[in-house]
């Protein structure tokens, strides 16, 4: 039932079962998957936020532009990476063979550990460079919304390792499959966020 | 694997089982367990704000008698009260306490969908509570920057609290939010998911109604709050300059440059705005609930209440700049939010129409639940109205800032709340504890604070008017403020002092009831939502025995006509009584009214 139909139910008219004789969620899918899609959307509007104040503090008259890293775009790549072996895994819990299913997981996790790490080095370089927080409020959300994209980043690899802890101690791909079907959406999730916070400090 | 419905797995929920006395009263993951903590820690912490409040009332109703607090700690006194009492005691009574209890209990569930989570919630909120009373003992004290803490003043000497105590206040709030957003994807993630077989969304109590958007506004304003604090705590920590302008302290320039206080005001009362209604929502949602079982009347407008729940709710997000007249916007940028301000005033009205309506031609019940929900209709009306002259430009500007202000927030965000939650304290005392509470103290409870909030918060609508400024020490010698002035400061502290002191009558009426109360049993009010239905009273771990309850009909089946009692449990099959749909309701023909 459609939500808006669902809110024009006129309760105390209809008695009985409604539904079947299943109970039934309002969406059918697991509870942790809408757990996970109600995180995403507040970890969106969070990053929403840091963008409009982005925005914002980018009129006032002391923003000096902070050239963004070449490196980045190679950091960048290594996200897509990561997103692309989780959606692999993923591809494969759906199918009935459990071959690779360690390779594409691991490497997913991997790539992303490269991913923080590369990010991390930017942070180095520029600091090395003189571009400090403090110099100007360009680098200091440079550094804010880098370091709370790795922060959310760090939440899903601790997510990753549990379920490789499962997997090496044993438990078969397919008890896997909500865990790695939840990570590759959270990493595409992280994926698009970054690609957009990166388009933003690139084009200012 | 393929999703199983819930009805189709073995024990529909795994429950974790506690082993040990730690596992089940401290580390617990049972949701009444959680809920408990949660509404004690909450109460406790309400109770330090309430003496703060007192210590307020005392400074400034005599200010010569008393010699308790020096400017800095009224200041402070000021900031504690109102960040406690707003988040970590309303927020969390009503979204940890009740949320918790009634959430899976209404909707017919065994517990929360993630209980480890639920635990965790709880124990940050701990934490962040335990942060926050931290500033009382480290060196400059809590801040004392208001509960708004705007930079750049937040943050600079003068400021009472301006080097550790702001740092600990941001730092308390952001472990709030990840406490309150923990707890915030179980109760939604409960209500989409675990409703019990034949609880369909529009079958909800309205409580539950209420607690889920209010649950959604926090998930999607917290996160201003969580932005702003995050940025500022660089600005303090790190020397960032992300709202601090270039500013001069005691006559040194400091290191900052070019940041925007106004950005931070923006931010805030993006949370600040939906906040009000994250604790108003769930309070609407509990006296519906009360309201319509102690009048023996199924709600007035069911639908209607559930549709002004989801437009107060989108609507409150679009009027957050309304705190922010007189910071100088542009004219049009100020008539927007007036306007939306104004708009938000028609689903509230309403709500207050349909409780007046379920009133109507009702059968009654004075109980003490009944008396705060009736009150609380009194003071809602009563704050909502001075809000609508607050909200026009026009007239807030000379009200701003003056206790016209602070009589319009107590009213309809401090005494309203606060009034549903006594009447929803006392409503399900009896399925909590599963024994009465003392029926004329809880009267007499209410009497002193209804009566007494009128006292303490009519005469402030007028010192605003007078133009008393808000949060001053002392009003010194001004030209425009009458000496009389004082008078009325003064009958307001004794008004608030035995207020403050009533309250005892609540703690000991409790306590008491716990041990000495008479038996409640398991459904002492004839309520008919399924939170009354549990096999035990109080419910036990698991809730629902051996099977899981079905649910036939709306939670609002009071007074059917032909029914032999004059309510009917929602997990009441149609065929074992007869229905609505049966005898149409003929109100010339009511044998109820026959006997009047």
């Amino acid at each position: 039932m459609s939500l808006f139909k669902e809110l024009t139910v006129k309760p105390w008219e209809r008695k009985g079962i409604i539904g079947g004789l299943k109970a039934e969620g309002t969406f059918d899918t697991s509870p942790e998957k809408v757990a996970l899609v109600f995180f995403v959307v507040v970890a969106s509007v969070i990053f929403s936020l840091f963008a409009v104040s982005y925005l914002i503090r980018m009129e006032l008259p002391d923003w000096a532009p902070l050239t963004e890293p070449t490196q980045l775009w190679f950091n960048t790549v290594l996200l897509v990476l990561s997103s692309v072996f989780f959606q692999w895994a993923r591809n494969i819990t759906k199918t009935d063979s459990n071959k690779n299913v360690m390779t594409a997981f691991v490497g997913a996790g991997l790539f992303a550990i490269m991913f923080i790490a590369g990010q991390y080095l930017t942070w180095e370089n520029l600091q090395a460079e003189g571009f400090y927080m403090t110099s100007n409020p360009a680098n200091a959300f440079y550094y804010l919304l880098t370091g709370v994209h790795a922060v959310h980043l760090l939440g899903g690899l601790w997510v990753w390792s549990i379920g490789l802890i499962r997997m090496i101690s044993g438990t078969e791909a397919k008890e896997l499959k909500l865990s790695i079907e939840l990570c590759a959406f959270y990493w595409h999730f992280l994926l698009i966020i970054w690609l957009i916070m990166f388009a933003l400090m690139a084009n200012t | 694997m393929a999703y199983v419905p819930l009805a189709d797995q073995d024990s529909e929920q795994e429950l974790h089982h506690p082993k040990s006395w730690v596992t089940e009263w401290v580390f617990s993951q049972d949701h009444k367990v959680i809920a408990i903590q949660y509404g004690g820690i909450a109460i406790a912490v309400g109770i330090v704000a309430l003496v703060l409040s007192l210590l307020m009332r005392m400074q400034l109703g005599f200010p010569d008698t008393f010699d308790l607090i020096d400017p800095s700690q009224y200041y402070q006194s000021v900031t504690m009260h109102g960040m406690i009492m707003v988040v970590y005691m309303l927020t969390a009574l009503l979204l940890g306490g009740f949320g918790n209890y009634m959430i899976p209990l209404m909707v017919g569930a065994r517990d929360m969908v993630f209980p480890f989570l639920n635990m965790l919630s709880v124990w940050t909120y701990f934490l962040s509570v335990l942060i926050l009373l931290a500033s009382f003992f480290v060196t400059g004290g809590p801040t004392g920057a208001g509960w708004t803490i705007y930079p750049p003043q937040a943050t600079m000497a003068g400021t009472p609290g301006h080097d550790m105590g702001i740092v600990l206040m941001l730092a308390s709030l952001a472990v709030f939010i990840v406490a309150f957003t923990m707890g915030g994807l179980n109760y939604v993630t409960t209500i989409l998911q675990y409703r019990c077989r034949g609880l369909t969304m529009m079958r909800l109590p309205l409580t539950v109604w209420g607690l889920f958007i209010a649950t959604i506004l926090g998930l999607f304003a917290f996160p201003a709050l969580l932005v702003s604090a995050v940025m500022m705590l660089f600005d303090t920590l790190a020397g960032t300059s992300f709202f601090m302008p270039a500013v001069i302290e005691a006559g040194t320039p400091l290191d900052y440059n070019g940041g925007s206080p106004i950005l931070f005001q923006h931010l805030f009362w993006f949370f600040g705005h939906p906040e009000v209604y994250i604790v108003a929502l769930p309070a609407f949602g509990l006296v519906s609930d009360v309201l319509s079982t102690h009048a023996r009347k199924n709600i007035f407008g069911y639908r209607m209440m559930v549709w002004a729940l989801i437009a107060i709710g989108g609507l409150s997000f679009i009027v957050w700049a309304h705190h922010m007249y007189v910071s100088g916007m542009h004219p049009y940028f100020g008539f927007f939010f007036a306007t939306t301000t104004l708009i938000i005033a028609v689903p509230t009205a309403l709500k207050v129409y349909n409780w007046v309506l379920t009133l109507w031609e009702g059968d009654i019940r004075l109980n003490a639940p009944m008396y705060f929900a009736i009150g609380f209709i009194f003071t809602f009306i009563h704050g909502g109205l001075t809000g609508l002259f607050l909200g026009n430009v026009v007239i807030d500007l000379p009200l701003s800032d003056t206790y016209f202000v602070v009589a319009h927030f107590h009213m309809v965000m401090g005494v309203s709340p606060v009034l549903v939650l006594f009447a929803a304290l006392y409503h399900w005392y009896p399925k909590v504890t599963g024994r009465m509470f003392n029926e004329p103290m809880a009267k007499a409870h209410f009497w002193i604070t209804f009566l007494g909030t009128y006292a303490i918060y009519l005469p402030m609508h007028y010192l605003g008017f007078l133009g008393v400024p808000r949060r001053y020490y002392a009003l010194g010698e001004t030209d425009f403020i009458p000496e009389s002035a004082q008078d009325l400061n003064a009958a307001i502290t004794i008004a608030a002092l035995i207020v403050g002191v009533a309250q005892i009558l609540f703690f000991i009426n409790i306590f008491w009831s716990l041990r000495y109360g008479k038996k409640a049993g398991p459904n002492p009010w004839g309520s008919a939502s399924l939170e009354w239905q549990t096999p035990d009273t109080p419910p036990v771990h698991g809730n629902w025995g051996a099977e899981l309850p079905t649910v036939y009909r709306w939670a609002y089946d009071y007074s059917v006509p032909g029914a032999h009692q004059d309510f009917i449990p929602q997990n009441v099959p149609e065929n074992e009584e007869p229905t609505a749909d049966e005898q149409h309701f003929d109100p010339d023909h009511d044998q109820s009214k026959a006997n009047l």
